[in-house]
């Protein structure tokens, strides 16, 4: 018997940094270019990657991250982490990754679902008029897990 | 290896599915494997896309990333989606003759 495929996935985003962001971005656009349902549930700190004024803005993590094989100490050095950021980009645009907020519209626009967190959103105090317009709505867990049915669940 | 008859010929396919021979391909395989995909007719606007494909193609030996494909066919995501239900790149690689796209994005 073969294996059911994929017909469905919903991608949580939990992070906020430039490396916490782009996986969950690659995979649901991966799924649409697959002809898989997607929908992307940003939350936490994940919601910089919606937020119009900090979308622009994510840095790549240079501290506690031990794969950056890089000493804690210099990672917190000034102006570190920008240029960790400004050497990724400079990797991702070579291999025709786009950046966040290009990414998010490339998502929407092939049928990807946005969706903001409501409890994050009640918690840093945000409203709708923060995020960018490919976020279709601002919901619940409860509303989540309903739109999620039939889904893979995916936490990064 | 498989093949797939048109039209009398047998074509050998890789094993994905696609033309194993890229110079298998013209006009009227494309349009019949398109309605093998589901598409009854290719529009002007399929057109655009699978040209395009073939062109990089034939420069670059991969086919271009959607995004590319978006920015430089003068086709945009929502029309490609439109256009290729259920997976874009791959049905039009598919469609164009071409290997599936071996990037991410």
């Amino acid at each position: 018997m073969s294996a059911q495929p994929i017909e469905k996935v919903s991608i949580i985003i939990s992070r906020g940094s430039l490396e916490g962001v782009y996986p969950g971005l690659i995979m649901a656009n991966g799924a649409r270019m697959e002809g898989i349902e997607a929908s992307l549930f940003f939350t936490f700190f994940g919601l910089d990657a919606i937020i119009k004024r900090r979308m622009k803005g994510l840095k790549v993590a240079t501290v506690g991250n031990p794969a950056m094989h890089m000493p804690t100490l210099l990672g917190a050095l000034p102006g570190m982490s920008s240029f960790a950021t400004s050497m990724m980009k400079k990797e991702m645009e070579k291999l025709d990754i786009p950046p966040v907020d290009e990414f998010l519209t490339m998502i929407h626009d092939a049928g990807g679902e946005i969706y903001a967190c409501r409890a994050t959103v009640d918690m840093f105090h945000l409203t709708k008029d923060d995020f960018c317009a490919e976020v279709d709505d601002v919901i619940s867990v409860g509303q989540f897990y309903e739109k999620a049915a039939g889904a893979q669940i995916i936490f990064t | 290896m498989e093949t797939l008859i048109l039209g009398g010929k047998s074509l050998a396919l890789d094993k994905d599915g696609n033309l194993a021979n890229r110079n298998d391909w013209n006009e009227e395989i494309a349009s019949e494997i398109a309605a093998i995909e589901g598409i009854a007719e290719l529009t002007p606007h399929h057109w655009a896309v699978i040209k395009f494909m073939r062109s990089v193609f034939e420069k670059e030996n991969d086919s271009p990333s959607i995004r590319r494909l978006t920015k430089e066919s003068g086709v945009d995501t929502k029309t490609l989606y439109a256009l290729f239900p259920k997976g874009p790149a791959k049905k039009a690689a598919r469609i164009a003759g071409l290997p599936k796209p071996k990037g991410c994005i």
